[in-house]
């Protein structure tokens, strides 16, 4: 049976008529158009689909939409404030903290999360964090590198 | 360029931009500006810029053009993938044309705004396009000296430029703009004589370390791979799929969609699948339906395969030969034989297989993440029974390919699928299909005979290669007595190191692994250079220095030890390996630092130095991107990457049993380059990842005495050997 669900994407109430049951990631791709937020395997093994609830990063592909409920959801797309990139955003350009970027916006806001949680990570505290987000190309170091710098800039803001 | 055709190409050493030239109306099509057209095969720097006597200006593969705006579009069918020619091609040019990167627009791989391509693979790009790419602007150039000349009035000794402005040397106030100079202008020339290109002494962007230029569309999420796209009136698409690769369809059973609305049946040859505007649904429906299919038997699974292999295999060429193999024997002091092996691999790219595509009237329109755009449209006319120009392979990103999207099933099926239900199409395959229909890197067997004598010199070098194929396998050691052999199809149907369904000795698909073959033949050189080293008590660095013959391969190894402080105190439980192979005309050492916990087997990398000679280095920020990701790449294929298999049953069907190397298992790394500004720039792709495995295999051995000569090198292989 189709239902109305409502939750708050990137800062905006939104109601999509589904089963329930679909996944989180599908949903905000195709239903809300969000195509940011990637698909990598669906079982919560590598996190390209990782976004941010409720100040947590959390796996969208292995969640029922009907979960999140009034919750409050972030992606990639809203990360920048009044056409500024986010620290995050910064670093991985800075440091070149990509190649394909298709892990890229998954990585991002698991960083986001973490940072929200810790913000001076140590380099074990952020491989702690961020081992179960895989990157085939292999930019790993320059990712941990990117997290440490957008951590130092934000923490120097406030 | 069929798939086959480039896989014979991938796996021996590509010297030459293959070339394969395509008329086409392109010059009618264009806009104002200046438009230098040219032909990257035949103008390769490699062919010292030899002028063309049969250049025909409908014959081209790129070209560039100055708009009337002064913003600048290159045109070219390679495509972006992470290996970032996006923008080191934009770095020469900008260099080249003297105006700011920042006003290049790259078009890359759109079949209908892109002349053809052959295809991005085998570390060609930079190779043989760029150089070729630097003489267009070189051209574009001059023509806008002799515009600004005419409309300034001087003569253009007397003119010089900076960031795409022209002005008069002795009178700056004096000045003209690529934009001012292009409007209203539509010249179109083509490139067929060497002109003039900047030395490196006067290089100003290239040379220098580029950041990524597509980065920020990257970090932002609005960079669209081939599952971005969203088309009105779109249904996802899902294939049943059979359980053992290679099976056909005998029956289709649908009754269990009787209770899905809204859902179609696609029923084409051995393709089964469903369609829906919810993929949800589809995937919930194609569940539902029940194929029965006939499965080819097994013949072998992840163990038996090597000794398949050998056994099935027995027709061979011979690839290099000199001197004479008795005589070599008879000379060595020491006899070493050694056997090496290396199980499948998948290319595991994040971005599964993906396409998207409509059909406009008669002309299909498609994104697929595909490394070979002109190959898709070729094969999607020859598939679809149209005309090529009725089809349109557009620009898109790639999440990864490493080789693994050079065949196009996806985008095939897609199409396919489309045409059967007359609507707009997407098609994901899912990481368990990604594991089932990727073209995994073969396994392979190496065997290997060599000989010593009393004063360490080699004196006899036997590599036979079962399905690696040839690529960097000429020998850089100085042996008189050797013989290198591949041994392939011949005696099996099909080819055995790649092979399309059915038609191989390999129970699995097989195809291009960043590299090809490359890894797993110096994974057993360099593994058995060491072994050798170890029985007659020297050195393997003092060995390798006494018996290299490649005097560039002697100065990377040098570069490499001084990086890595070879000398250096070793820590308890740690090891050192070298490793050197060739790869596109770039030259690797790899030297890694691992700690082996000799009770568990478990390997921990430390450190890995990279060093390469390139020739000149176009990137070196990106230079480094790329070694840095083929070293923590390679370290996957060394310690834990191996697709488990029993005949057509892939039995490995997500991450959870296939590791890729993480965030933990990442070393420090160090990439260092031979300075070299002067030479023409080589592969910088794929060299990075060939040595890996064999240096981890050396480093392993020298931190816990176990040589284990099958990779991946697994905490149980190493228990075994200890």
């Amino acid at each position: 049976m189709s239902q109305s669900i409502s939750f708050k994407l990137n800062g905006e109430a939104v109601t999509v008529e589904v089963e329930g049951s679909e996944s989180l990631l599908n949903v905000i791709r195709e239903n809300l158009d969000k195509t940011g937020t990637k698909f990598g395997c669906g079982l919560g093994d590598c996190g390209a689909c990782t976004v941010v609830i409720n100040n947590e990063a959390i796996r969208s592909c292995m969640l029922a939409v009907e979960t999140v409920k009034g919750q409050e959801i972030l992606t990639i797309e809203d990360l920048e404030s009044n056409g500024n990139l986010h620290p995050l955003q910064q670093a991985f350009i800075e440091i070149d903290a990509l190649q394909c970027g298709f892990c890229t916006p998954g990585m991002i806001m698991n960083a986001y999360g973490l940072l929200l949680k810790n913000a001076t990570p140590t380099r074990d505290e952020i491989i702690e964090e961020m081992e179960e987000n895989l990157c085939r190309c292999g930019s790993y170091n320059r990712i941990i590198e990117a997290i440490q710098l957008a951590g130092k800039k934000m923490n120097s803001k406030i | 360029m069929k798939p086959d055709k480039i896989d014979e190409i991938y796996f021996s050493d590509v010297d030459n931009e293959p070339i394969q030239l395509d008329r086409r109306d392109f010059l009618k099509k264009l806009g104002g500006g200046i438009i230098v057209v040219f032909c990257l095969g035949k103008l390769s720097l490699l062919d010292g810029f030899a002028q063309n006597q049969k250049e025909d200006p409908s014959n081209f593969n790129a070209y560039l053009r100055i708009k009337e705006d002064g913003r600048v579009n290159c045109y070219i069918g390679k495509i972006e993938m992470g290996q970032g020619i996006y923008t080191s091609l934009a770095q020469v040019l900008a260099d080249e044309l003297q105006v700011s990167i920042n006003v290049i627009d790259m078009v890359m791989g759109d079949t209908d705004l892109c002349p053809y391509d052959a295809g991005t693979w085998g570390s060609r790009t930079t190779r043989f396009s760029d150089p070729v790419l630097r003489a267009a602007a070189a051209e574009a150039r001059e023509i806008l000296l002799q515009l600004a000349s005419e409309k300034l009035a001087v003569n253009t000794n007397e003119l010089a430029i900076e960031n795409g402005v022209i002005f008069v040397t002795n009178n700056t106030s004096k000045k003209i703009t690529f934009a001012q100079i292009t409007k209203g202008q539509r010249i179109v020339k083509t490139l067929t004589t060497k002109p003039e290109i900047k030395k490196s002494t006067d290089f100003k962007i290239i040379g220098q370390p580029i950041i990524s230029m597509d980065a920020k569309a990257k970090v932002t999420g609005k960079a669209q791979y081939s599952g971005d796209i969203k088309l009105p009136q779109m249904v996802y698409a899902k294939v049943i799929r059979p359980t053992v690769y290679g099976s056909k369809k005998i029956a289709v059973d649908t009754a269990g969609l009787a209770n899905f609305e809204g859902v179609t049946l696609i029923n084409e040859g051995d393709l089964v699948a469903v369609v829906h505007s919810n993929l949800e649904v589809a995937n919930s429906a194609a569940r539902k339906v029940k194929v029965t299919w006939d499965a080819p038997k097994a013949t072998s699974n992840t163990d038996t395969i090597f000794q398949y292999l050998e056994d099935n295999i027995t027709d061979f060429k011979v690839f290099q030969e000199a001197g004479d193999l008795a005589t070599g024997k008879q000379i060595s002091k020491t006899i070493i034989e050694g056997k090496y092996l290396d199980g499948y691999k998948a290319h595991a790219s994040m971005e599964t297989h993906a396409a998207t595509c409509y059909f406009e009237d008669d002309k299909l329109i498609i994104w697929a993440s595909t490394q070979t755009p002109f190959g898709l449209r070729d094969q999607l006319a020859n598939e679809l029974k149209m005309p090529t120009e009725k089809v349109h392979v557009k620009q898109i990103f790639l999440g990864g390919g490493f080789g693994g999207k050079i065949y196009n099933q996806q985008a095939i099926e897609a199409a396919i699928i489309a045409k059967s239900c007359k609507k707009p199409v997407q098609l994901v395959w899912s990481r368990r299909e990604e594991f089932m229909y990727d073209r995994f890197r073969p396994a392979t067997v190496v065997n290997i005979t060599s000989g010593v004598d009393n004063e360490g010199k080699l004196t006899l070098w036997e590599f036979d290669i079962y399905c690696a194929g040839t690529r960097g396998t000429s020998v850089f050691y100085g042996v008189e007595n050797n013989r290198t052999r591949a041994f392939n199809q011949k005696n099996v149907k099909g080819d055995s190191h790649t092979s399309a369904l059915n038609t191989s000795i390999n129970p699995l698909g097989t195809g291009a692994w960043r590299a090809p073959g490359n890894n797993s033949t110096t994974f057993a050189r360099e593994s058995h250079i060491d072994v050798i080293a170890y029985k007659i008590g020297m050195d393997p660095l003092e060995f390798r220095l006494k018996n290299l013959n490649n005097k560039d391969m002697t100065a990377t190894l040098n570069l490499a030890v001084e990086a890595f402080e070879w000398n250096r105190k070793k820590e308890e439980g740690h090891g050192y390996g070298i490793a050197l192979g060739e790869d596109a005309g770039t030259c690797v050492a790899v030297i890694a630092e691992v700690f082996v916990d000799k009770l568990t087997g478990v390997v921990t990398p430390i450190k890995v130095v990279l060093a390469q000679d390139m020739g000149q280095v176009v990137n070196p920020h990106g230079a480094t991107v790329q070694g840095e990701g083929g070293v923590t790449m390679g370290l996957g294929y060394a310690l834990y990457e191996e697709v488990e298999f029993n005949g057509g049953k892939v039995n490995t069907r997500n991450f959870k049993n296939y590791q890729i190397t993480k965030f933990s298992n990442t070393p420090k790394i160090t990439c260092v380059f031979i300075d070299k500004m002067d030479a023409k720039p080589q592969g910088g792709g794929e060299p990075g990842i060939i040595c890996v495995g064999g240096a981890i295999a050396n480093a392993v051995f020298d931190a816990c005495g176990a040589r284990v000569n099958r990779m991946p090198i697994t905490p149980k292989r190493i228990l075994e050997a200890l």
